[in-house]
């Protein structure tokens, strides 16, 4: 069988990109091996860990569920947009290195990704909202309190930001 | 690259889609949101030869209360969208106890009604939500389009009533009746898993606080959702009491068969399914007799 490939354009962290890709990359391999964005990571490719969690126009979505091709037309936000070009940290990266929220790090970009999305939805959230808000990202090393901790202190520094 | 190589064609319309499972068949799979799809994909044990994608036909994404009857819900509206539409979930109250309890906020920003009731996982907990909710599910292919009532809609194990040429194109669900009140509540022993059981209650009341009509149906305890509305039969035409919700309870437990799994024994489904009866069927009647 041929491979089926199929022309994309997409826009990942404000740059526009055009690439042919078969139809069978995913997206976590395409911002990977073809973008060359090796922040988002990759763990269990079946929609458990959260590790290759990016954002699609602003929503929080796991990219090993996702084929690059249906990327086309969309925009895409990977942790790599995060800090400042200056690389000045976004408050939430900042808040996870004060309160220890890693250790491997593995599963971090994943967290990030979907704690940025949901602090801007839910500016001022509880403890347990953060809680299941980090449900569906799993971390083997600390335990999550302290990055439940550092998530609510990211709050408060981005509510403070722009009150 | 986890999947096997398929040829992949972007739907340009609901007739587009349709035309290409009519010349496909078995041999191709919708593509909706892709949370339980992907997944089987990306482990090989499925290995579709085309993936239709559905996911441009912002048609079947909304849902409609035009007609009073009953609410049609788009087979690709997202958990998500459903979760933020308060009209909806003030219709369909169920709803709004239940997606909470989906997955988690990644896989319901991308999961779709219809995707979940296709794929027909009776773990899940839209398909008894659509059982007790008694909707009809409309499918259509080229040649023709049914409505198939959900109790006849699953068939067994990830198996439904869709032919190789079908889509689900669109549910209704019945429009609210008065003095009516619903509960769903499940037990998993992580936020976002499938649920050891779960339950979901419809009691309606008539004259006095009597119970007019009861529906029940539960998930995660046999290979399709339970219909176990009979199960509050000796409820009709009675007031609710403690011991009439515990006899039903009891009746619940009588009538699955749940497997057991690794979180959980089937006896220990079975003794969760009863005290879930109990809380869910309570608190439906609260509900109606509340107004709510």
């Amino acid at each position: 069988m041929e491979p089926d490939r199929h022309d994309i354009q997409l826009s990942v962290n404000g740059t526009s990109y055009r690439r042919g890709v078969e139809s069978r990359m995913l997206l976590s391999d395409f911002l990977r091996h073809e973008l060359l964005l090796a922040g988002t990571h990759v763990g269990c490719e079946h929609g458990v860990c959260g590790a290759c969690t990016v954002l699609l126009n602003g929503m929080a979505v796991r990219s090993c569920l996702m084929l690059a091709v249906q990327a086309n037309g969309h925009e895409i936000s990977t942790v790599e947009d995060l800090a400042t070009p200056a690389g000045e940290l976004h408050p939430v990266q900042q808040a996870m290195h004060d309160h220890h929220g890693l250790q491997c790090g593995y599963c971090t970009p994943g967290i990030l990704m979907t704690m940025t999305a949901f602090l801007k939805e839910n500016p001022q959230p509880s403890e347990q909202e953060v809680r299941e808000a980090l449900s569906g990202n799993l971390c083997r090393c600390t335990g999550y309190q302290n990055i439940v901790d550092a998530m609510l202190a990211a709050a408060d520094t981005m509510r403070a930001a722009s009150p | 690259m986890k999947p096997a190589p398929f040829k992949y064609i972007a739907a340009s319309s609901v007739d587009h889609a349709l035309s290409l499972k009519a010349e496909y068949g078995d041999e191709a799979r919708f593509l909706a949101g892709g949370q339980s799809l992907i997944p089987t994909m990306n482990f090989r044990l499925a290995r579709p030869a085309v993936l239709i994608d559905i996911n441009g036909l912002n048609d079947l994404a909304g849902v409609d209360r035009a007609n009073g009857e009953s609410i049609r819900v788009g087979a690709l509206a997202r958990y998500r969208d459903l979760e933020r539409d308060t009209n909806f979930l003030e219709s369909c109250p169920l709803f709004a106890d239940a997606l909470p309890h989906i997955a988690h906020p990644q896989i319901r920003n991308r999961g779709t009604i219809g995707g979940n009731l296709s794929h027909a996982d009776p773990a899940s907990e839209l398909p008894a939500l659509v059982v007790a909710m008694e909707a009809r599910m409309r499918l259509k292919s080229s040649a023709r389009e049914r409505e198939v009532a959900a109790s006849d809609f699953f068939q067994g194990l990830l198996t439904t009533d869709i032919k190789a040429d079908e889509m689900l194109l669109e549910i209704a669900f019945p429009a609210p009746t008065p003095r009516t009140g619903t509960c769903f509540m499940e037990i998993a022993r992580r936020r976002g898993d499938f649920a050891l059981a779960g339950v979901a209650a419809i009691v309606t009341l008539g004259e006095g606080q009597r119970c007019l009509k009861a529906r029940l149906a539960l998930c995660g305890v046999g290979e399709t959702p339970v219909d176990a509305s009979g199960a509050l039969r000796s409820l009709i035409g009675q007031p609710c009491t403690g011991e009439a919700i515990d006899a039903a309870a009891a009746r619940v437990r009588e009538m699955i068969e749940p497997s057991g799994n690794v979180h959980g024994s089937a006896d220990y489904q079975r003794h969760i399914a009863g005290i879930l009866t109990q809380r869910a069927v309570g608190v439906a009647f609260q509900r109606a007799g509340h107004g709510a």
